[in-house]
């Protein structure tokens, strides 16, 4: 009974760790991958937060647009390399619609499964995960509809046709819908005032790592929003959450050590004379004292393994079921660091044990077997 | 095989036994016979190597039990002195047969399953091989208490009250099946009683009388 509820306990403390080391780092690596190359957003006015989230991970709504022109202009800055242009609006079954040129393909380094990619207008190219969700292959048309998620105000007048399905990444680029900034524009009938919701920029040199954003936030109607910084601001947001978690975990394992201290104490007067026994059978002192070392250590290592196993399918399972597929959990990655969750599983057996092994140790063989 | 001299126990509230020496043939077959307290218990612990004695010596087979280090005195203990309780205490987790392995086990013998069966079967007990403890009767766990302490064929056999929580017949049977198996495997066998049944039923002319009179501290002291 006892046995398995100090299990209960290890494996608990053990498996909320795993989960928020493995939660933690996937969701760090992903926001990481899906940022890579993008050293500055440049969007409307508003929440820096926003901006990142809207134009790199598709989260969130984009702050507003901003035109097409002024956008040219800071592309043609001498110390921008790479700008790549998004326009966003529509979706397509809750997939986001993204209207782009070819730089946001080799920014992310999208390759094809299927077909090829958009060359006219109202082509699109869809992600592995948007193909295999919709059963879309190249030649299908599909209807966009206006918001980011809603289904309802489809645009009936004109059909998208998929022109190429991209290989699975592993990143948001699953789940988008890519075209042509024009195939967008024309949607909206929207030729005259062209306007784009943001743009991905890559520096050129360190130097512009300070003087663009600068410049774009003083003298432009712009704001320009650092991925990195952001990314680090939102990490700094949820890592109250996650340490409050943590020490909840932490209290736990502790818990199931006095537990397993408890329980190995109170054996201990129901075994003695096992143990006693034992001793008049040849046993050492030290033999006796391992074997409570032994059993204590067992118990809380079966217990983390077990709490290491239930994180796993835990994320695995929030991973299943979870809604947003942006940021999409994947239990089966195993993490080095997971081995110290062991080790402590292993380490709280061992003091929870000692003072009990070293009771054990002392028995007196004669004053135990006397007193029949 | 075994000689005492000169041993003394003193307890922590400063009462102390001396017991007069003695000595032990080889195959010998002895009854230690005292009144309770009269420190029989206290006699064959450390004849067994389970208590250190405060001053003297006990020497089993020309070894000095009480000179050797504590690790060698375990080692030597389980291979070569078997010990019978009051209760047989056996694991009650294990079955019959792993008992009696596990006794092989920490005396650092190999495992010798032929050897456990053959005894059991000497007891009457082989169809018991794989029961439990919780399976088995006072007279029969006691058995299997003496097949555990005879497994490694020890050259010394100490019995403790074996009999005290033993019916009659379990009792005769008991003592029987001892002095019985003793001479089989030559062991020295010395069982410390005050139970009549066992004086009536042994009929060995050894008898080694512990009396309160001629240990305690008073007598000493005059």
């Amino acid at each position: 009974m006892s046995l398995a509820l100090n299990l209960i306990l290890i494996a608990f403390g053990t498996g909320m760790l795993a989960m928020l080391l493995l939660g933690v780092s996937q969701v760090g690596d992903r926001l990481r991958d899906n940022a890579r190359g993008v050293d500055l957003v440049v969007g409307a006015k508003g929440s820096p937060l926003q901006l990142i989230l809207s134009s790199i991970y598709f989260i969130d709504f984009p702050t507003g647009n901003i035109s097409e022109q002024d956008a040219r202009m800071l592309a043609a800055n001498p110390m921008v390399k790479k700008a790549v242009p998004l326009a966003l609006g529509d979706n397509y079954a809750g997939f986001r619609i993204v209207g782009t040129d070819t730089g946001y393909v080799s920014l992310h380094g999208l390759e094809l499964a299927a077909g090829r990619f958009w060359s006219e207008d109202f082509e699109i190219v869809i992600g592995a995960e948007v193909a295999r969700v919709q059963h879309l292959k190249p030649g299908d048309r599909v209807y966009g509809s206006h918001g980011l998620a809603s289904q309802q105000d489809v645009h009936e007048d004109h059909p998208y046709i998929v022109s190429g399905v991209l290989k699975k990444k592993g990143s948001v680029a699953d789940n988008l819908v890519l075209t042509s900034l024009l195939s967008i524009w024309e949607m909206h009938g929207a030729e005259e005032a062209r306007e784009i919701t943001a743009m991905l920029v890559q520096y050129r040199s360190r130097l512009a790592m300070v003087a663009l954003p600068a410049m774009v936030n003083r003298s432009t109607g712009m704001q320009a929003a650092s991925p990195a910084k952001e990314s680090a601001r939102l990490f700094a947001l949820i890592g109250v959450g996650v340490d409050t978690v943590r020490w909840l975990a932490i209290a736990l394992m502790l818990l199931a050590g006095v537990s397993v201290f408890v329980s190995l104490y109170n054996s201990l007067r129901e075994r003695v004379y096992d143990l006693a026994v034992m001793r008049v059978m040849g046993a050492s002192r030290r033999a006796i004292w391992g074997m409570i070392i032994v059993e204590g250590m067992l118990l809380t290592t079966t217990g983390s393994l077990a709490g290491i196993l239930l994180g796993h399918a835990a994320i695995h399972g929030i991973g299943y079921w979870q809604g947003s597929p942006q940021a999409r959990l994947d239990g089966l990655v195993f993490l080095p660091q997971e081995s110290w969750l062991l080790v402590a599983g292993m380490g709280i057996g061992l003091a929870a044990a000692i003072l009990p092994a070293v009771q054990a140790y002392r028995t007196d063989i004669s004053q135990t077997m006397s007193k029949i | 095989m075994l000689q005492t001299t000169h041993l003394t126990k003193t307890f922590p509230n400063g009462a102390s036994l001396h017991f007069p020496d003695w000595t032990v043939g080889k195959g010998e077959q002895w009854l230690l016979l005292g009144e309770s307290g009269s420190g029989k218990t206290t006699l064959l612990h450390m004849l067994g190597g389970l208590l250190r004695p405060s001053a003297g010596c006990a020497a089993v087979n020309g070894t000095d039990l009480y000179a050797l280090p504590a690790r060698r005195l375990d080692r030597f203990r389980g291979r070569n002195i078997g010990i019978i309780f009051q209760q047989p205490h056996l694991i009650r987790s294990m079955t019959v047969g792993e008992n009696l392995q596990l006794a092989q086990t920490f005396a650092g013998m190999p495992e010798d399953p032929s050897r456990i069966r053959e005894l059991l079967a000497a007891l009457d007990m082989g169809h018991k091989y794989r029961s439990y403890p919780g399976e088995l009767s006072q007279g029969q766990a006691q058995r299997v208490g003496i097949a555990r302490a005879l497994v490694n064929r020890p050259a010394l056999l100490l019995a403790d009250e074996p009999t005290s929580s033993l019916d009659n017949r379990n009792a005769e049977q008991v003592v029987r099946l001892l002095s019985e198996l003793a001479g089989v495997e030559r062991s020295t066998l010395v069982i410390s009683t005050h139970d009549d049944r066992v004086k009536d039923a042994f009929f060995k002319e050894y008898r080694f009388e512990l009396s309160r009179e001629r240990i305690s501290d008073q007598l000493e002291k005059s």
